[in-house]
């Protein structure tokens, strides 16, 4: 066969078989995204973040590994107590592996946690008011992460765990931590204990007092291994304050 | 002509394990020893999810890596030796010639990726019983229960079977790398050429989607834009198919029919790149 001819047969062939496998690749990405698997969307924004040639070597299938050496950057950043720089590498990170909780659960950690405390105690800031809008801005930040991450992991238990926690102790927001942590019961492998947490922040969430009331109520009546001493102080706390007929109220025993 | 291919398979492998192609796991073994060690001072959540990410990071490099450079040196070396003419002049066909040294490239990576799925597996397996001894020491004064309970945490985050088939992906993905390469060195005039070339597949390879999608979006792209897509997204293979490594460290599962699927599309791949490796090395000039 003439060379001309075996190359216009084996651009054919090329071409056939690249038309003949299109519908199957397609129903195979779909298939794997539906899977949760070929996730992460890498755009121009990650590139800007993480540089051209990390950005070349996520392209080229080693999306992991580049996160993990990011990491691993970040954990030295964390011993410099560089904070913006962790900021800015947590992002990278979280972007390169939208799947992983571990990333997305100790980035908001560092930020809302250690980060805050850092920025609320540091001592080359003098203004109080500077030091406290810092802390803030930390929480803020730290809270960024854990949304964007339940934004990526809908079906996860443990982000909304987490945001319950941090609503709870780092923004005072009882009816969010309740809302946050009943979200996160419903999730699939979600432990019992996240039930209680969210029936034990709403009854601190001013005029849902009857809503946590019936929820406490619910967990009691599941049975004894769930009528802890804290689910009894609440609804005796809750009965007294709903003025719960004495006839309707439950654990009389555990009130005195 | 499954013992003449078996035989020239056997005498690939041993010329590619001459060139000490197995150094590579040396290497490997220390990446992730030594990273095992600095990541000790990481939670064992991170500790985890770090170590599988480097290892099957680095199982997919360092298989991509050999695919393609111990194929492409196969061809040219024996022309360059002239072991090629001895060959052919004995009543071996070309197909059968290429198909050997094909199945002795498989088989090298094919060992490659167990030794280093072995010692991946081997680290793994240690540091998931050195935490499981330390948890066990420090809560010791907690109740069975939610002992049980932490440490079941840590055995299912050290034990993941879909690793198991992570790894067989990049087993395919591999000697697709190395069918598609032993296809370019076919026509190719040395071996860098090939080399080079087979690396601009790769990086292509894993852009393939996006090229078929905005090909195949209803937008406003040029004809000219819209025809070299298509090319692209017809050419060249769709690598990003095989990247599943990435989403199976943070605890995604491939459902078998995906998990088949996607080896169906890998072997579809091999038949078409040897079967043109072997017409393009049938009207080869040697």
């Amino acid at each position: 066969m003439r060379r001309a001819a075996l190359w216009t047969v084996v651009i054919a062939a090329l071409l056939i078989f690249g038309a003949a496998r299109l519908p199957f690749e397609k129903s195979l990405e779909a298939a794997h995204r539906e899977a949760g698997l070929r996730s992460a969307a890498l755009n121009i924004e990650l590139r800007e973040q993480i540089g051209q040639l990390a950005y070349a070597a996520a392209l080229s299938g080693f999306r992991s590994l580049v996160a993990a050496f990011l990491w691993i950057e970040a954990h030295t950043a964390w011993e410099q107590t560089a904070w913006g720089r962790m900021a800015g590498l947590f992002q990278s990170v979280t972007g390169l592996q939208p799947r992983s909780l571990v990333y997305w659960d100790l980035a908001s950690w560092h930020m809302a946690w250690n980060a805050s405390i850092a920025a609320r105690d540091n001592p080359k800031e003098p203004s109080e008011f500077l030091r406290r809008r810092a802390e803030r801005e930390y929480h803020e930040i730290g809270r960024d992460f854990l949304q964007r991450g339940i934004d990526n992991n809908p079906d996860a238990y443990l982000l909304r765990e987490r945001m319950g926690i941090m609503l709870r102790d780092k923004f005072s927001d009882h009816c969010g931590a309740a809302d946050a942590f009943a979200a996160a019961a419903e999730r699939p492998e979600a432990p019992p204990y996240v039930k209680r947490l969210a029936a034990y922040e709403l009854s601190q969430c001013e005029g849902r007092e009857r809503e946590a009331y019936e929820r406490l109520r619910a967990i009691y009546l599941l049975g004894e291994d769930e009528r802890l001493p804290r689910v009894i102080t609440l609804i005796n706390e809750l009965e007294e304050k709903l003025d719960i007929p004495p006839s309707d109220r439950l654990a009389p025993a555990e009130r005195d | 002509m499954i013992r003449r291919t078996t035989a020239i398979a056997a005498v690939t492998w041993t010329e590619l394990v001459r060139l000490k192609v197995f150094y590579f796991l040396v290497i490997f073994a220390l990446l992730i020893i030594g990273n095992s060690f600095f990541l000790a001072r990481f939670s064992f959540e991170e500790e985890f999810q770090m170590l599988k990410d480097i290892a099957l990071g680095a199982m997919s490099i360092f298989s991509s890596l050999l695919a393609i450079l111990a194929t492409a040196t196969l061809l040219p070396k024996d022309m360059e030796d002239r072991t090629i003419y001895t060959i052919l002049a004995k009543p071996v066909s070309r197909v059968e010639y290429l198909l050997g040294k094909l199945a002795g490239v498989f088989l090298l990576l094919t060992l490659a990726v167990l030794l280093m799925g072995a010692v991946f597996a081997v680290v793994l397996t240690l540091r998931t019983q050195t935490l499981l001894h330390q948890a066990s020491v420090e809560m010791a004064g907690l109740p069975a229960g939610e002992l049980q309970t932490a440490l079941e945490k840590i055995r299912s985050a050290g034990r993941d079977p879909n690793l198991l088939a992570g790894g067989a992906v990049i087993l395919v993905k591999s000697w697709l790398l190395a069918a598609m390469t032993m296809f370019i060195s076919t026509f190719a005039t040395s071996t860098i050429f090939t080399t080079i070339t087979a690396f601009a597949v790769y990086f292509i390879g894993h852009l393939q989607a996006t090229a078929r999608e905005y090909w195949q979006a209803a937008d406003g792209t040029g004809f000219f834009s819209k025809s070299a897509l298509a090319v692209v997204a017809l050419i060249f293979p769709d690598l990003q198919a095989f990247n599943l490594v990435d989403d199976i460290v943070t605890g995604a599962a491939i459902p078998p029919a995906i998990f088949w699927k996607t080896l169906a599309l890998g072997a579809g791949y091999i038949a078409v790149y040897t079967a043109l490796a072997a017409a393009v090395f049938h009207h080869k000039e040697l």
